[in-house]
This record gives structure tokens, sequence and C-alpha cells, in this order.
């Protein structure tokens, strides 16, 4: 399988406090992967790393098949590369409405002029409604984002990621705050998606990534502590004791 | 997004349909002797400042920059047409002057003349290079729109870069404003000092055209500007560009994880705004008569801003609605027509008063009617659409909200 990211000896600090830590991790193209560990342990940060927000200290990120560089290039370059984000808040635009939301993240030209004259065509206003419906909101297209129960606003904002068509998925916390149905529709969406792109998925709830059924990466102090199955991650001493025993 | 222009613009027709009716009216009661020039050029600057309160909406309500620096980019837009007023017109008064001589004068020996003229006051008689173009009116014109469109670019550029945001940035608008006004107030800066241009209102080669014509002249320029500034604005706002405004100002994260270019679109609209408050002020000034420095002013960015909170910011027609109203009750209660209050120990002054209640009127509103007096269109329209979409029933999606709203 072809790499499609390749973080390599990638440390960051805050202040002296080393929130990441030595960690290497490789993403397959269309591979799904769940990331654990607790509170602290450096799983926000280190999307921070690979989305552009935070530069680490050391350390190299290698992308794609010419294996470029994503160190030093902007938030919004590294997204145009084809890393989409989404954020352990949900954060969409809550004073537009869903279809709004989803047409200004469908994959285009993102430059002002582009944008100045672009009107949405009958393909686009056609991949929004799939995409409303693969999120569940396609009764919801006319309403305001902002009037969305918390779920559907993290259901939106995997659409917008969907609709901006990333080559890497990541997901932070995606079910906190959700319902069990909720839940288990979110893991539906998900494992959709890593079937034709990769994804990583950061989440607490061990039930919710059993059911993704995925290779599990556990972070403890910024660095991998082990990766594996999720049965033998859990059956690691390591790992119960820094996470589950507790 | 989606849907015709009007669609999605339902403001366009009813604002510029009423400015066409209040330009007609206007011009009527002005040509039967019913308003007196004086009033006609209030109204006419009014409509600039409207135009002017339009591009700070762009910035602050769509894209969330509070800039205090839009009225350094209307006075500019003033000194820039100011620059050829008075150099055409004081050539056309030293021509006149000269040409009784026997002689007759040399190109140059008028350009010394003119100068000596404009720059008397600052004890100076030569052109200063920032008047190169002074002489032709397509030239300064250009420059009305291009000299604040650079500046805004340069500082915008420089701001934007470095991420700096929120109050922040509103503080470095500010300081610009305030430190080109300062440099302004200096004699060798080239605009005449705190004198500023003056004599604006007179027209090079009309001299024979009385001021009430002039005045009904800009009164239709400033119309055909705000409503040419009005359908340019909503297209900008209501297309994908101003969703991505919109997007910037509630969450900017959210739109550069999207891939967008957040700097180029904030810089975008900063300049878009520069280049629209340059014309504002271009057509504000020739009816004002002078521009100096001390239009600059932090007062001046604040009342900007105020115009907009009060009408309603983030949508068009509240920044026209706040500028005219509180601009016209504004000349009303500063005209000094309004006899004063004698209350015993204290004297109601109105002109010194009005600012009082204006500030007081701005935290009101700020505080109960954050939609500000735009706000109001909203009762009428929805209680024409009773379609509320869900809205303002609450977020609760498992109560059915819109059926029972419906019921
Ligand atoms: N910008 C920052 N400045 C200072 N410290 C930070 C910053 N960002 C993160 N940290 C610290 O780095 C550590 C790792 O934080 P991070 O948010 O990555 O944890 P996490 O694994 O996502 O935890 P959680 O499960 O609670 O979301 C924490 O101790 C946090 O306090
Ligand atoms: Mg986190």
């Amino acid at each position: 399988m072809s790499t499609l990211l390749e973080v390599s000896g990638v440390s960051v600090s805050f202040d002296g406090f080393r929130a990441i830590n030595n960690l290497s991790f490789h993403m397959g193209a269309a591979e799904l992967r769940a990331v654990i560990g607790p509170n602290g342990a450096g799983k926000t940060t280190f999307m921070d790393i690979v989305t552009g927000k935070t530069r680490p200290d050391k350390g190299t990120i290698r992308w794609g098949e010419k294996g470029i560089s994503l160190l030093g290039l902007s938030e919004a370059r590294i997204a145009r590369e084809g890393v989409g984000r989404k954020f352990q808040k949900p954060t969409v635009f809550e004073d537009q409405t869903v279809r709004a939301n989803l047409l200004v993240a469908l994959r285009n030209k993102r430059g002002p002029f582009a944008a100045l004259f672009w009107r949405p065509g009958p393909a686009d206003l056609e991949r929004v409604d799939a995409l409303s419906e693969t999120i569940g909101l396609a009764a919801h297209l006319d309403r305001k984002s902002g009037e969305l129960s918390h779920g559907q606003k993290q259901w939106l904002e995997i659409g917008m990621l969907l609709a901006q068509e990333p080559r890497l998925l990541l997901v932070d916390e995606p079910a906190a705050g959700m319902t069990v149905a909720e839940r288990e529709k979110t893991t539906e969406i998900l494992v959709e998606a890593a079937k034709t792109r990769a994804v990583v998925v950061v989440e607490h709830d061990m039930e919710f990534v059993r059911r993704l059924n995925c290779r599990v990466t556990v972070l403890h102090e910024g660095s991998v502590l082990a990766e594996g199955s999720l049965d033998h991650v859990t059956s690691n001493p390591d790992v119960i004791d820094v996470y589950l025993g507790r | 997004m989606t849907g015709s222009f009007l669609k999605r613009n339902p403001s366009v027709p009813v604002v510029l349909g009423l400015l066409l009716i209040g330009t007609l009216a206007i011009t009527a009661m002005a040509a039967s002797g019913g308003l007196s020039t004086s009033f006609v050029k209030t109204l006419g600057m009014t409509l600039c400042l409207a135009l002017a309160a339009l591009a700070m909406d762009l910035v602050w309500g769509y894209a969330g920059i509070l800039s205090l620096g839009n009225i350094a980019f209307f006075a500019l837009g003033g000194y820039m047409i100011g620059m050829w007023l008075m150099t055409a017109r004081t050539e056309g008064i030293v021509a006149e002057s000269l040409a009784g001589q026997a002689i007759p004068p040399t190109p140059q020996e008028i350009r010394d003349a003119v100068g000596g003229q404009i720059f008397g006051v600052v004890g100076s008689s030569d052109f200063p290079t920032i008047w190169a173009f002074s002489g032709s009116l397509p030239a300064q014109l250009a420059l009305v729109v291009l000299v604040p469109s650079a500046l805004a670019l340069v500082f915008g550029w420089l701001a934007f870069r470095s991420r700096v945001t929120g109050v922040y940035l509103s503080i470095l608008t500010q300081a610009m404003t305030l430190a080109l006004a300062l440099y302004l107030f200096q004699n060798d800066a080239g605009l005449r000092g705190n004198n500023g241009l003056s004599g604006l209102q007179n027209l090079p080669g009309l001299s024979g055209v009385p001021q009430s014509t002039v005045s009904l002249w800009f009164l239709w320029g400033s119309a055909l500007a705000l409503g040419l500034g009005y359908l340019l604005c909503a297209f900008v706002v209501s297309g994908k560009f101003g969703a991505i405004l919109r997007g910037i100002r509630d969450n900017e994260a959210r739109v550069r994880f999207l891939g967008y270019p957040v700097e180029g679109y904030k810089l975008a609209v900063f300049t878009l705004s520069a280049a629209i408050t340059g014309i504002a002020g271009a057509l504000y000034y020739p009816q004002a008569g002078i521009v100096n420095p001390a239009e600059m002013m932090p007062i001046a960015s604040i009342y900007l801003a105020v115009w907009v909170a009060i009408g309603g910011r983030g949508r068009l027609y509240g920044a026209v609605i706040g500028a005219i109203a509180v601009s016209l009750i504004s000349s009303f209660f500063t005209s000094g027509k309004l006899p004063d209050l004698d209350l015993g120990p204290l004297r109601l002054v109105w002109v010194d008063w009005w600012l009082v209640m204006l500030g007081f009127s701005f935290v009101l509103v700020t505080l109960l009617a954050p939609k500000g007096l735009g706000g109001l269109v909203d009762l009428w329209t929805q209680r024409r659409r009773p379609a509320r979409h869900g809205a303002d029933l609450g977020p609760d999606q498992g109560s059915f909200r819109e059926e029972e709203a419906k019921a």
C-alpha cells in the first residue's frame, strides 16, 4: 500500500512542555485509523501539526506520492493539498444555511476572484443533495445551521469535509455529545468515507472505536505507545496502565 | 448563493426605488423653491455618507473587521478631487487676470502664479511633487480610487499577514488614520496643512452656473453613486464571496481549513471598501466645500462605526438607513435652529447634548437591539412570511417546532 502521510520524528514543546515527543506515524491512501489516548496525550496537537496550525520544533512530514514536505505550508495550502480537518468542537457557519455551508466547502478554485463570480451549477447542487443524503441532513438544507442539534452540526462539518474531497480526513472526537443512534450513523459515514480516502479518527469512546473496526494507534505523552488491532492494543499492559486502567 | 440576483437581494429594488423617488422629490421641491441650496447639499452629502457606511458595512458587518481607517480613505478621496478642483479653478482665475497684460503670459508664468495662489497660505509658491497630475481631471479621478486602494492594500497586507485581528486590528487602523491626519497637518506634506483644500464647491469653468443648480447635480451624482455602490455590494455579498466573508467573520479557522486564503479575502474586501469610500469622499467634499486633516480625527471614525451599528451591521440597507437617519438627525440638532432648553440649573444646549444623546442611543442599540434599525425590517418581513424555517423557535429538532408554529 502506498504511503499518503508520513510523519517522522516530530516534536513540539509549549513553554518547555513537550506535547509531542519524537512522534512517527504513517497512513496509507485508503485506510481508516483510530487514534486513542488519555486527555492531554497530544492527539489534537498532532492534528494541529499535520494541518499546519502548529509548527513542530523538529521532524519531517511527507505527503503524497511525491513526498512533498507539509512543513512551512500555510493551513489553507495544506487543505488544498487534500487534508481535511474536523475540529473537536463542531465548527460550521452558524449564520448560514446548511446548503450554503456545503456549497462553500465544495472543491473549487479557492481564490477571491474565482469566488466572486462562482455560481453553483446543476452538478454542484446535485453533489450537495447527495452529500446531505449521506450525512442525514437532506431535510434540513434550507435551515440555518445554527439551529441544528449538536450531533447534526457534527455531521454537517463532516459533510463539509467530504465536499472538500480531501485525500486525508482528520476527525477529532466526532462522536462527542452524540446519542447512541447518532454514533452509529457517524460510524457508518466514516467507514464509508474511508473506502476511498485515508481517515484518522480521534476518539475516547471504546465502543465507537470497536465499531470502526480498524487499526488503532495509542498516543501517550506525545508519542506512540502501541499500534495494532483494538484487541491487540487493549491487551498491551502499558496501554492498560496509562489509559484503560484508570 | 442560489437563485436569481433579485431573489438573493430582495432589498435592491426597494432601496433603489426609494432612492430614485427621494431624489426626484427633492429635485422637484428644490426647483419650486421649497428647499434651500444648503439643505440640498446636506442631503447630497448624506447620500455620500450612506455610501461610505455601506463600504464600512462590507468590512465590518460582513468580514468582521472593524476598520477605523475608512474615514482616511474618505478624506483622501476628497483630497484627490480637491487637488484638481483647486488647480483648475485657480488657473481659470489667474489666466483671466493675466489676460489683460500686453505680453501674453507663458504657461510657466501661469503655473507659478497658480502655485503662489494655492500655496501662499503655507508660505510657498511651488507645486509639491504630489500635485504632479493636479492639472488633469482624468488622472485625479483615477487617483480618487487608486490612492485609498493602494493605502488599504499595503496596510492590509501588513496587518492581515501577521494575523492581527479583533480590537488590535481596530486600534492599528485607528493609528494609521491618526498618523495620516498628523502628517497632513504639516505644511510640508504638500496639502496645505491645517488649511486643507478649500473653495471646492466652485466648479472650474462653470462660474456662471448658480450653486442651486450645482447642488442638484451633486445630489444626482451622489444618488447614482449610492445606487451603483449598493448594487455592487449586493453582488459581492450575496454570492459565494459573501458567504466566505461571513464565514471569516464567524469562524476564521474553519474557512482557513477549508483551503481558502483568508488573508487574500480580507485584503480584497478591505481594498474594495477603500475604493468605494474614496469615491464617496470625492463626491462629498465638493459639496462640503472644504477638506482638511481635522476630518480624519478619531471622532469621525467612530461616527462611521456608529452609523453602521445603529442601522444594523451585516445588512446593506442597515448601513444606509443608519447613516441617513443619524446624520440627518445630527444635522437637525447641530443646526442651532432648535431653541436651547432652560432647566433651571441646567441649560440644555442641543449642539453639545446631541453627542451625548447619540452616544447613549449607541449604547442602547448595542445592548437592546443588536440588529439595529434594520432589524425593524425583520418584524415586517416575518409577518409577511410565516414560514420561519425553524428560526427563533429553539434548536431542538426533536420537538417539531416548525409544525407547531404553523398551527
Ligand atoms: N497552544 C498550546 N499552548 C500550550 N499548551 C498546549 C497548547 N496546545 C496544547 N497544549 C498542551 O499540550 C498537551 C496536549 O494537548 P492536546 O490538546 O493535543 O491533547 P488531546 O490528546 O487532544 O487531549 P483531549 O483528549 O483532552 O482532547 C496538553 O497538555 C495541552 O495542555
Ligand atoms: Mg483533543
